[in-house]
């Protein structure tokens, strides 16, 4: 559309018939059809906002409307940011987070260089090990590492909260689908020049696999900042306490605040949508690069 | 400076062996080129040799030391590859220290951020700085030192991957192919030059290509590699003149050598129907090839150089000009399903007629016959011309 613009001769006019001419009647279908799609996706963010400003009471009245008729916001918001150690949760999220996605990255490079370039015995079967690993659900490995920490007595420590999250095979996936296509020759090259296969993977590998472990990183950070089940699990004290899972403390068995809780999910979710709007790039590169190098 | 022996070196990749027992010698400073079709093994014997690879059987040394288990950092080789391998997100001057950093320093020094911390070892990156420029400004590449490889024309990328091996005073300097990626113009320039840095620095180097033209051109010794088998190691006139097989004939010299079936019949070479003057000296009925190159036939009534010499009625097919010369395809007059190529010279004094006529007449001059029995191997021709001419009717 840049060279339309840039000409000065088409006239305004001309440009609005042009732009209707191009109106169809498929095109409108279409058009409604993903403004439906954004709505579905964008309607839930909208009712935990609407329902962060208002008192319980009218959370689930059926008389819906977007605004508050009481508006409860100021008193929502200020429980969920000062009366409780919000900022202690934020931290608690960000340790958890950081610190699985240092060692996931640690261990994944290093996994995938060998599995995408190293011949060995039994690699074939090794990269089947971890493809089939990926199709594990948590849930299924989630009570014998549980009691493997509560043996350990290690529950209610950041490492418990990390542990089952601590090698990504999705990550080595990931990664060695992205080194398979780094040229042999440039790693031979470095091998004659006297690299350790450490060094071709520090030196090499690692900043060819920037954009790969950026794109990672985005998914690892939001999918274990946003993670609620094993935190549930293995948290039991306030000072351990995750940003997601303090919003679970405004339920008792008899009643539960939900202007507070949509509250807290508001100033949850906040962190993880400003990550994204900042690595939007990265984080469509990561869906599409671990979907078509396949 | 290094002489490398290879002692029969065997390698299979699963079921297929690609080397079957290869043996050479490269002298000191001596350009040995490992010619050969794709496919034949020559850029795994190669890998071999550098150390990326690690043989079956057999055995390497370098000046006289067994290298076999050796890395191909301790062995000191340089290799330049084909599609010249530079580090992509390193500059120019970067790429061609890195072999210096990784000899030269500690492993702790290597470390990003070291540059600060260990202050002992400023001499050596300062000597290492010297040297990259110093090879750079021999390679006139001095003006490209701050930019990425992703910046440089295939020449000068080429340039770098040369740069980069030669920083390290390689004992060995080996190369993949290395103007296969270049243009035309450019892979004869860059020829020249490699002859060149070999002539200056006096190393030894060992250079795969399947261009025969290369091989030729730039080194001391060809040897020829076909399925895993060494074939013929010699200089390159040698290979060319007097090859040992019917393969290295068919292989070196372009267009094609000739090949004729003939029989050994009393006093000269029977083809098909008409019997040459040649003396085999094998026994009467025995089956066999006569080589001919296509450049060493004239035109009857053409000036040549003399000596003995005999004809043959050649139909023409097809004349391919080259300008400054003249391909001929045809076959013989009275035996149309042997086909034969010429290549002769269209200067002004070589009267080579404009439109060559259907049937013509070619001169062969009994020097450059080549005879192979029917397993391939050279047979030596017997000496002097025997009967006279018969040409049918």
């Amino acid at each position: 559309m840049s060279d339309l613009t840039h000409t000065p001769a088409v006239s305004l006019s001309d440009r609005i018939m042009g732009a209707l001419s191009r109106v169809t009647p498929g095109r409108i279908i279409v058009t409604l059809l993903l403004l439906l799609g954004a709505w579905l996706m964008v309607f839930p963010f909208l009712w935990m906002l609407s329902s962060s400003l208002k008192p319980t009471s009218e959370v689930f009245d059926s008389d819906f409307t977007l605004w508050p008729k009481t508006f409860a916001g100021w008193q929502n918001y200020y429980d969920v940011l000062v009366t409780q150690p919000y900022l202690r949760y934020l931290t608690n999220s960000m340790i958890v987070c950081v610190g699985i996605l240092v060692v996931q990255l640690a261990t994944a490079v290093p996994a995938a260089y060998a599995l995408a370039k190293l011949k060995f015995r039994g690699s074939t079967i090794l990269l089947g090990t971890v493809i089939a690993c990926l199709t594990v659900p948590i849930n299924v490995t989630s009570i014998p590492i549980y009691l493997g920490l509560v043996k350990a007595g290690l529950l209610d420590t950041y490492l418990s909260m990390m542990f089952p999250f601590l090698v990504s095979v999705f990550a080595i996936f990931l990664f060695r689908q992205f080194f398979r296509a780094y040229p042999d020759s440039i790693i031979q090259a470095a091998r004659v020049d006297g690299f350790t296969e450490i060094e071709i993977v520090l030196r090499l590998i690692l900043p060819a696999a920037v954009p790969a472990a950026a794109a990672f990183s985005v998914f690892s950070f939001v999918s274990h900042w946003n993670d609620l089940y094993w935190p549930l699990i293995v948290v039991q004290s306030q000072e351990k306490m995750t940003a997601t899972l303090s919003m679970m403390q405004y339920r008792s068995t008899f009643d539960i605040n939900y202007g507070r809780t949509f509250a807290a999910a508001t100033v949850v979710t906040v962190p993880m949508l400003l990550v994204f709007l900042f690595a939007r790039r990265a984080f469509v590169r990561g869906i599409t690069m671990s979907g078509v190098k396949g | 400076m290094a002489r490398l022996t290879l002692t029969d070196i065997k390698k299979s990749f699963g079921e297929t062996q690609v080397l079957k027992g290869i043996s050479l010698d490269v002298q000191d400073g001596e350009f040995l080129s490992l010619v050969g079709a794709s496919g034949c093994g020559k850029s795994t014997l190669l890998r071999i040799i550098s150390g990326l690879e690690a043989a079956d059987s057999g055995r390497i040394e370098i000046d006289g030391v067994a290298v076999d288990q050796a890395t191909p950092k301790a062995r000191n080789v340089a290799l330049v590859f084909q599609d010249y391998a530079l580090y992509p997100h390193m500059s120019v001057a970067q790429n061609m220290a890195m072999p210096l950093v990784m000899g030269r320093l500690p492993m702790r020094a290597r470390l990003p951020g070291a540059k600060w911390l260990t202050p002992g070892h400023a001499q050596t990156r300062r000597d290492i700085a010297a040297k990259v420029q110093q090879v750079a400004e021999q390679l006139r590449i001095a003006h490209l030192l701050d930019r990425r490889p992703a910046a440089l024309s295939g020449g000068q990328r080429q340039r770098v991957a040369l740069g980069r091996a030669l920083v390290r005073d390689p004992s060995l300097f080996l190369m993949d192919e290395p103007l296969s990626n270049l243009d035309a113009k450019l892979r004869v320039e860059v020829r020249r030059e490699i002859v060149e840095l070999h002539r200056k620095s006096g190393l030894t180097f060992v250079y795969v290509t399947h261009d025969q033209v290369e091989a030729m051109t730039m080194s001391d010794r060809v040897a020829l590699l076909q399925e895993g088998h060494l074939l013929q190691v010699g200089p390159p006139g040698t290979l060319y003149g007097d090859p040992a097989s019917v393969d290295v004939a068919r292989f070196i010299g372009s267009p094609e050598i000739n090949l004729l079936p003939v029989r050994a019949a009393g006093q000269g070479l029977q083809l098909a129907g008409q019997v040459l003057p040649v003396a085999s000296g094998q026994p009467a009925g025995r089956d066999m090839m006569l080589g001919i190159r296509p450049e060493a036939m004239r035109l009857a009534g053409t000036d040549g150089a003399g000596g003995p010499a005999f004809e043959l009625e050649v139909l023409r097919h097809g004349v391919e000009d080259l300008g400054g010369e003249l391909v001929v395809h045809g076959a013989l007059a009275h035996a149309p399903d042997m086909t034969l190529r010429l290549r002769v010279q269209k200067g002004p004094d070589a009267a080579v007629p404009l439109h060559l006529p259907e049937r013509f007449t070619a001169e062969v001059p009994m020097a450059a016959l080549l005879l192979f029995g029917a397993d391939g191997q050279r047979v030596a021709l017997g000496q002097g011309a025997a009967a006279p001419v018969e040409v049918p009717a």
